[in-house]
Protein backbone atom coordinates (compact mmCIF):
# COMPACT_ATOMS: atom_id res chain seq x y z
CA UNK A 1 0.00 0.00 0.00
CA UNK A 2 1.22 3.37 -1.01
CA UNK A 3 1.40 6.61 1.51
CA UNK A 4 -1.22 8.14 -0.38
CA UNK A 5 -3.61 5.09 -0.87
CA UNK A 6 -2.74 5.02 2.73
CA UNK A 7 -3.78 8.42 3.54
CA UNK A 8 -7.15 8.10 1.67
CA UNK A 9 -8.41 4.69 2.95
CA UNK A 10 -7.87 6.12 6.12
CA UNK A 11 -8.93 10.02 6.14
CA UNK A 12 -5.70 11.50 6.68
CA UNK A 13 -4.37 15.17 5.93
CA UNK A 14 -1.56 15.54 4.02
CA UNK A 15 0.21 18.18 5.82
CA UNK A 16 3.43 18.57 4.25
CA UNK A 17 6.17 16.63 1.90
CA UNK A 18 3.70 14.95 -0.22
CA UNK A 19 5.29 15.22 -3.78
CA UNK A 20 4.46 12.59 -7.14
CA UNK A 21 7.11 10.57 -5.77
CA UNK A 22 7.12 10.45 -1.97
CA UNK A 23 3.31 9.64 -1.88
CA UNK A 24 3.59 6.62 -4.56
CA UNK A 25 6.46 5.11 -1.71
CA UNK A 26 5.35 1.85 -0.78
CA UNK A 27 4.26 0.97 3.29
CA UNK A 28 6.26 -1.90 4.39
CA UNK A 29 6.04 -1.97 8.13
CA UNK A 30 4.11 0.01 10.67
CA UNK A 31 6.17 1.81 13.65
CA UNK A 32 5.44 3.56 16.48
CA UNK A 33 6.99 5.75 19.38
CA UNK A 34 7.45 8.90 20.42
CA UNK A 35 11.43 8.66 21.72
CA UNK A 36 13.63 9.83 19.10
CA UNK A 37 16.76 8.04 20.23
CA UNK A 38 14.39 4.47 20.33
CA UNK A 39 12.70 5.28 17.15
CA UNK A 40 16.07 5.85 15.31
CA UNK A 41 17.63 2.78 16.46
CA UNK A 42 14.41 0.41 15.86
CA UNK A 43 12.51 2.06 12.75
CA UNK A 44 13.27 0.29 9.48
CA UNK A 45 13.04 1.49 5.76
CA UNK A 46 9.83 2.18 4.49
CA UNK A 47 7.88 2.18 7.57
CA UNK A 48 4.84 3.96 8.55
CA UNK A 49 5.87 5.94 11.70
CA UNK A 50 3.02 7.35 13.99
CA UNK A 51 4.04 9.44 16.40
CA UNK A 52 3.01 12.75 18.48
CA UNK A 53 6.43 14.22 17.23
CA UNK A 54 6.18 17.38 14.92
CA UNK A 55 9.27 18.58 15.30
CA UNK A 56 12.04 19.28 12.80
CA UNK A 57 14.33 16.38 14.78
CA UNK A 58 11.45 14.21 14.17
CA UNK A 59 12.40 15.16 9.99
CA UNK A 60 15.64 14.12 10.74
CA UNK A 61 15.34 10.81 12.49
CA UNK A 62 12.46 9.92 9.76
CA UNK A 63 14.95 10.88 6.91
CA UNK A 64 18.15 8.70 8.32
CA UNK A 65 15.84 5.89 9.38
CA UNK A 66 14.23 5.84 6.09
CA UNK A 67 10.76 5.68 6.77
CA UNK A 68 7.70 5.89 3.97
CA UNK A 69 5.71 8.71 6.11
CA UNK A 70 5.24 10.18 9.62
CA UNK A 71 1.52 9.91 10.80
CA UNK A 72 0.74 12.37 13.38
CA UNK A 73 -1.70 10.85 15.53
CA UNK A 74 -4.50 13.15 17.76
CA UNK A 75 -4.12 15.84 15.49
CA UNK A 76 -0.74 16.51 16.86
CA UNK A 77 1.18 19.91 15.57
CA UNK A 78 3.82 20.17 12.86
CA UNK A 79 5.93 22.49 13.81
CA UNK A 80 6.68 25.27 11.22
CA UNK A 81 10.17 24.95 10.63
CA UNK A 82 8.92 21.12 10.70
CA UNK A 83 6.47 21.70 7.46
CA UNK A 84 9.56 23.37 5.91
CA UNK A 85 11.96 20.49 6.08
CA UNK A 86 9.60 17.81 5.12
CA UNK A 87 8.66 19.79 1.91
CA UNK A 88 12.67 20.16 1.06
CA UNK A 89 13.57 17.02 2.03
CA UNK A 90 10.09 15.06 0.39
CA UNK A 91 8.78 13.45 3.57
CA UNK A 92 4.86 12.74 3.72
CA UNK A 93 3.83 14.24 6.57
CA UNK A 94 -0.04 12.91 7.28
CA UNK A 95 -2.28 13.77 10.34
CA UNK A 96 -5.64 12.38 11.98
CA UNK A 97 -7.68 13.04 15.05
CA UNK A 98 -7.83 9.62 16.23
CA UNK A 99 -5.62 7.60 18.28
CA UNK A 100 -2.45 5.59 17.27
CA UNK A 101 -4.04 2.67 18.27
CA UNK A 102 -6.94 2.36 16.11
CA UNK A 103 -5.28 3.57 13.06
CA UNK A 104 -2.29 0.94 13.54
CA UNK A 105 -4.91 -1.86 13.69
CA UNK A 106 -6.62 -0.64 10.25
CA UNK A 107 -3.28 0.09 8.21
CA UNK A 108 -2.67 -3.18 9.38
CA UNK A 109 -6.03 -4.68 8.79
CA UNK A 110 -6.12 -2.87 4.74
CA UNK A 111 -2.36 -4.08 4.34
CA UNK A 112 -2.83 -7.33 4.92
CA UNK A 113 -6.01 -7.52 2.89
CA UNK A 114 -4.37 -6.10 0.35
CA UNK B 1 43.70 1.47 1.44
CA UNK B 2 44.30 5.00 -1.03
CA UNK B 3 40.98 5.60 -1.98
CA UNK B 4 38.83 7.48 0.72
CA UNK B 5 36.39 10.00 0.82
CA UNK B 6 36.99 12.41 3.83
CA UNK B 7 34.07 14.63 5.38
CA UNK B 8 34.29 17.96 7.56
CA UNK B 9 31.36 19.05 9.20
CA UNK B 10 31.06 22.13 11.79
CA UNK B 11 28.21 21.25 14.20
CA UNK B 12 26.43 24.70 15.66
CA UNK B 13 25.42 24.62 19.37
CA UNK B 14 22.89 27.08 19.56
CA UNK B 15 21.01 25.43 16.82
CA UNK B 16 19.02 22.46 18.34
CA UNK B 17 16.68 22.05 14.88
CA UNK B 18 19.89 21.85 12.35
CA UNK B 19 21.56 18.91 14.26
CA UNK B 20 21.10 15.94 12.03
CA UNK B 21 22.25 17.96 9.04
CA UNK B 22 26.36 16.10 9.39
CA UNK B 23 23.85 12.83 9.48
CA UNK B 24 22.44 13.29 6.50
CA UNK B 25 25.12 14.71 4.33
CA UNK B 26 27.17 11.57 4.99
CA UNK B 27 24.13 9.43 4.38
CA UNK B 28 23.25 10.56 1.21
CA UNK B 29 27.24 10.41 0.02
CA UNK B 30 27.35 6.56 0.91
CA UNK B 31 24.31 6.13 -0.73
CA UNK B 32 25.24 7.50 -4.15
CA UNK B 33 28.84 5.45 -3.97
CA UNK B 34 26.45 2.32 -3.75
CA UNK B 35 27.48 1.76 0.54
CA UNK B 36 26.15 -1.66 2.28
CA UNK B 37 23.27 -0.52 3.05
CA UNK B 38 23.23 -1.85 6.58
CA UNK B 39 26.89 -0.24 7.74
CA UNK B 40 24.57 3.20 6.35
CA UNK B 41 21.96 2.55 8.61
CA UNK B 42 24.63 2.16 11.57
CA UNK B 43 26.72 5.30 10.25
CA UNK B 44 23.58 7.80 10.16
CA UNK B 45 22.40 6.14 13.42
CA UNK B 46 25.78 6.41 15.56
CA UNK B 47 26.50 10.07 14.03
CA UNK B 48 23.13 11.60 14.56
CA UNK B 49 23.26 10.24 18.16
CA UNK B 50 26.84 11.92 18.42
CA UNK B 51 25.49 15.08 16.90
CA UNK B 52 22.94 15.60 19.32
CA UNK B 53 24.87 15.14 22.24
CA UNK B 54 27.34 17.60 21.04
CA UNK B 55 24.59 19.95 20.92
CA UNK B 56 22.86 19.22 24.27
CA UNK B 57 25.85 18.74 26.17
CA UNK B 58 28.77 20.74 24.57
CA UNK B 59 27.81 23.19 22.85
CA UNK B 60 28.82 22.16 19.34
CA UNK B 61 31.50 20.89 17.82
CA UNK B 62 32.93 19.42 15.13
CA UNK B 63 32.70 15.66 12.51
CA UNK B 64 35.09 14.27 10.54
CA UNK B 65 34.16 11.10 8.57
CA UNK B 66 36.67 9.17 6.57
CA UNK B 67 34.98 6.68 4.11
CA UNK B 68 36.92 3.88 3.19
CA UNK B 69 35.58 0.90 0.58
CA UNK B 70 35.69 -1.65 3.82
CA UNK B 71 34.81 1.06 6.40
CA UNK B 72 33.83 4.31 7.87
CA UNK B 73 35.78 6.32 10.59
CA UNK B 74 33.89 9.12 12.71
CA UNK B 75 35.68 11.41 15.03
CA UNK B 76 33.34 13.46 16.76
CA UNK B 77 35.43 16.78 18.71
CA UNK B 78 33.80 19.34 20.95
CA UNK B 79 35.11 21.54 23.50
CA UNK B 80 32.19 20.73 25.67
CA UNK B 81 32.23 20.37 29.76
CA UNK B 82 33.94 16.50 29.37
CA UNK B 83 31.79 13.90 30.80
CA UNK B 84 32.41 13.13 33.70
CA UNK B 85 31.90 9.11 34.45
CA UNK B 86 32.36 7.92 31.08
CA UNK B 87 31.13 4.36 32.57
CA UNK B 88 27.98 5.92 34.09
CA UNK B 89 27.37 8.30 31.06
CA UNK B 90 27.46 4.84 28.58
CA UNK B 91 24.20 2.90 31.23
CA UNK B 92 21.62 3.28 29.16
CA UNK B 93 18.75 5.63 30.69
CA UNK B 94 21.41 8.02 31.88
CA UNK B 95 20.99 11.40 31.83
CA UNK B 96 21.73 14.65 32.49
CA UNK B 97 19.91 16.58 29.56
CA UNK B 98 17.15 19.04 30.60
CA UNK B 99 13.08 19.17 30.34
CA UNK B 100 13.54 21.13 27.28
CA UNK B 101 15.31 18.59 25.56
CA UNK B 102 13.08 15.86 26.98
CA UNK B 103 10.24 17.22 25.90
CA UNK B 104 11.68 17.16 22.02
CA UNK B 105 11.86 13.35 22.44
CA UNK B 106 16.04 13.37 23.35
CA UNK B 107 17.52 12.95 26.82
CA UNK B 108 16.24 9.23 27.57
CA UNK B 109 20.40 8.23 27.90
CA UNK B 110 20.34 5.75 24.89
CA UNK B 111 22.56 8.10 22.74
CA UNK B 112 25.91 6.67 23.68
CA UNK B 113 24.54 2.93 24.54
CA UNK B 114 22.97 2.95 20.89
CA UNK B 115 26.50 3.95 19.24
CA UNK B 116 28.41 1.43 21.49
CA UNK B 117 25.60 -0.99 19.82
CA UNK B 118 25.71 0.59 15.97
CA UNK B 119 29.02 0.61 15.75
CA UNK B 120 32.27 -2.23 15.53
CA UNK B 121 34.53 -0.24 17.35
CA UNK B 122 33.79 3.25 19.76
CA UNK B 123 36.39 4.76 22.01
CA UNK B 124 35.90 8.09 23.98
CA UNK B 125 38.45 10.51 25.29
CA UNK B 126 37.26 13.00 27.68
CA UNK B 127 38.58 15.76 29.64
CA UNK B 128 36.35 17.96 32.35
CA UNK B 129 36.68 21.45 31.24
CA UNK B 130 38.39 20.87 28.28
CA UNK B 131 36.45 18.90 25.40
CA UNK B 132 35.49 15.33 24.27
CA UNK B 133 36.12 13.29 21.50
CA UNK B 134 34.54 10.46 20.25
CA UNK B 135 35.99 7.81 17.73
CA UNK B 136 33.54 5.54 15.97
CA UNK B 137 34.20 3.18 13.18
CA UNK B 138 31.63 0.95 11.40
CA UNK B 139 32.64 -1.75 9.25
CA UNK B 140 30.68 -2.52 6.05
CA UNK B 141 29.91 -6.12 5.56
CA UNK B 142 28.19 -5.73 8.78
CA UNK B 143 30.14 -7.89 11.84
CA UNK B 144 27.64 -6.25 14.23
CA UNK B 145 23.96 -5.97 14.59
N1 LIG C 1 29.72 15.27 23.98
C1 LIG C 1 29.37 15.23 25.27
N2 LIG C 1 29.85 16.15 26.15
C2 LIG C 1 29.53 16.12 27.46
N3 LIG C 1 28.71 15.19 28.01
C3 LIG C 1 28.20 14.23 27.20
C4 LIG C 1 28.49 14.19 25.81
N4 LIG C 1 27.85 13.13 25.27
C5 LIG C 1 27.20 12.54 26.27
N5 LIG C 1 27.40 13.18 27.45
C6 LIG C 1 26.89 12.80 28.79
O1 LIG C 1 26.51 11.43 28.75
C7 LIG C 1 25.13 11.30 29.09
C8 LIG C 1 24.50 10.16 28.33
O2 LIG C 1 24.49 10.42 26.94
P1 LIG C 1 23.39 9.71 26.02
O3 LIG C 1 23.48 8.24 26.26
O4 LIG C 1 23.55 10.19 24.62
O5 LIG C 1 22.01 10.21 26.64
P2 LIG C 1 21.26 11.60 26.49
O6 LIG C 1 21.92 12.38 25.40
O7 LIG C 1 19.88 11.20 26.15
O8 LIG C 1 21.37 12.30 27.82
C9 LIG C 1 24.52 12.64 28.79
O9 LIG C 1 23.34 12.90 29.49
C10 LIG C 1 25.66 13.59 29.20
O10 LIG C 1 25.70 13.75 30.59
MG1 LIG D 1 22.32 11.57 23.56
Amino acid sequence: MTVSEAAKALNMKILAGGDKTSLSRDIRHIYTGDLLSWVMAKASEGDAWFTVMGNINALAVASLADCACIILVENAVLDANAKEKADSISMPVLQTGRRAAEMIIELDTLMKTE
Amino acid sequence: MSSSISLHFDVSGDDFTRAGEASTQVKKTLKKIGYDSDAIRRVAIAMYEGEINMVIHAGGGTADVEIYPDRVDIVLTDEGPGIEDVEKAMTAGFSTAPDNVRSLGFGAGMGLPNIEKYTDSMRIETEIGVGTKMFLSVNAGGSNS
